[in-house]
């Protein structure tokens, strides 16, 4: 087994830090802590075996995260959560601009977190790991697009669809199905 | 309703836009209410998921599970599995980078401990030294639940010259940890208790004290969790509370 990779750069060194991000995509991904605890073991075993392949000077976070969703895609429920519908239409609808029923400053003020969390766990799979990735681990466009092997157009329409439909949830929630 | 803007506001929120372009939407922002409105909604969306997403954080179990796991495959091959494979002249310029490496470990434990006999100093300096004010072991573990993200057992101190006086939360580092303090024949002993992270895993195999502007400071790991106990008292002081703490880990 090759701890060190050619730059001499630890595994543990590198690998360790990223565990609570990393635990916390799962549990995003799987909605479920024993299989975030699982896919989270599973990422490093295949890391530590990997990591000797790992090419330095290249995005180490990108590339463990690449991993665990790579394992997450072939485990039960990650093929239970791709999508049916081909997504493929995705890039048109980019320029679409945010629906405005209510300004969402006003919108969100009511808003509490529980509604945000609960708006993030109803997006499809697709959606929420874009929006995950974004805003909670705070990547660029270039890493989501290197983590999730897509290219960075296909990062922006579904930022912008799961952003999108996270708003029209809040709406429901803050302001009622009716409105 | 369909300012030309609009399509960017997205790229602007996520700091994705170049330089000129950020520029240009800034003034355009000042003089548009709409896209003003838009890019404010938006911004705020991406704060409140953002601190709304950072909710699942791993059990204290499961972080030593997978640091054992990592441990075990990772560092017997670090000592001996790459060494053996080189010449006597690699190895000659491997054992200095060695010696480079301990000198810089050794400077940032010096600084690490010089931090916490600060941090000691600076809580017994303040007119509220602990938040949870209490000599009862039960009262000051649980007032930890839900403060930090790991747990830890504190020890019977009923036949010991120690007395609990109270805790708080503390961040070193940008971390969480518990900070307790203790009386001893009018000494205060500082107790620091943080997660056990890569970057003071190699400071000390095990444990160790050592002495800072007049200090005592023992550490150790243990459970995942690191230890460091500091204060004035004598050595011997130190040394039989971080006794009973170790003991009460394991109770």
């Amino acid at each position: 087994m090759t701890e060190a990779n050619s730059h001499g750069c630890s595994f543990e060194a590198l690998a360790m830090p990223l565990f609570a991000s990393l635990y916390n995509f799962a549990h995003w991904l799987t909605q479920n802590r024993e299989e975030a605890e699982d896919l989270v073991q599973e990422t490093y075993v295949k890391a530590l075996k990997g990591f000797g392949s790992f090419q330095p000077g290249t995005n180490f976070r990108a590339w463990m995260f690449r991993i665990l969703r790579n394992t997450f895609l072939t485990s039960r429920t990650g093929l239970k959560a791709r999508p049916a519908v081909s997504l493929d239409d995705e890039e048109n609808e980019r320029a679409m601009p945010a629906t405005a029923e209510n300004p969402e400053s006003l919108l969100l003020a009511h808003a509490s977190q529980e509604h945000v969390q609960a708006a993030l766990e109803q997006l499809p799979v697709t959606f929420r790991e874009v929006v995950v990735l974004c805003d909670i681990e705070e990547m660029s466009y270039q890493e989501i697009a290197d983590t999730l092997a897509i290219p960075i157009g296909t990062v922006m329409s579904r930022l912008s669809r799961g952003r999108k439909a996270m708003r029209a949830f809040l709406q429901t929630k803050v302001y009622g199905a009716a409105k | 309703m369909s300012c030309p803007w609009q399509e960017k506001l997205e790229r602007y929120v996520d700091a994705e836009l170049p330089e000129s372009e950020t520029a240009e939407l800034d003034a355009h922002l000042r003089a548009c209410p709409a896209c003003a409105a838009d890019a404010l909604g938006r911004l705020q969306l991406k704060r409140m998921t953002q601190a709304a997403g950072r909710r699942y954080t791993p059990s204290p179990e499961f972080r030593l599970k997978i640091d054992q796991m990592v441990a075990k495959h990772a560092r017997p091959a670090r000592r001996w599995g790459w060494i053996s494979g080189l010449s006597t002249a690699a190895a000659a310029l491997a054992m200095v980078l060695v010696v480079i490496g301990l000198a810089g470990r050794h400077l940032r434990r010096e600084q690490t401990l010089a931090e916490l006999a600060d941090l000691h100093v600076a809580t017994l300096a303040s007119p509220n030294p602990v938040d949870v004010v209490s000599t009862d072991r039960h009262t000051v573990k649980p007032w930890f639940a839900g403060k930090l993200p790991f747990t830890f057992n504190l020890p019977e101190l009923e036949n010991s010259p120690f007395k609990l006086a109270g805790g708080r939360v503390t961040y070193f580092h940008q971390t969480p940890g518990a900070h307790l303090l203790f009386d001893v024949s009018k000494h205060q002993i500082s107790v620091f208790i943080f997660e056990d992270r890569p970057e003071t895993r190699g400071m000390t195999a095990g444990s160790a004290t050592a002495s800072k502007m007049a200090f005592t400071i023992e550490t150790w790991a243990e459970g995942g969790l690191r230890y460091y106990v500091v204060g004035d008292a004598s050595a011997a002081d130190i040394h039989a509370l971080s006794e009973l703490l170790r003991q009460g880990a394991k109770s």
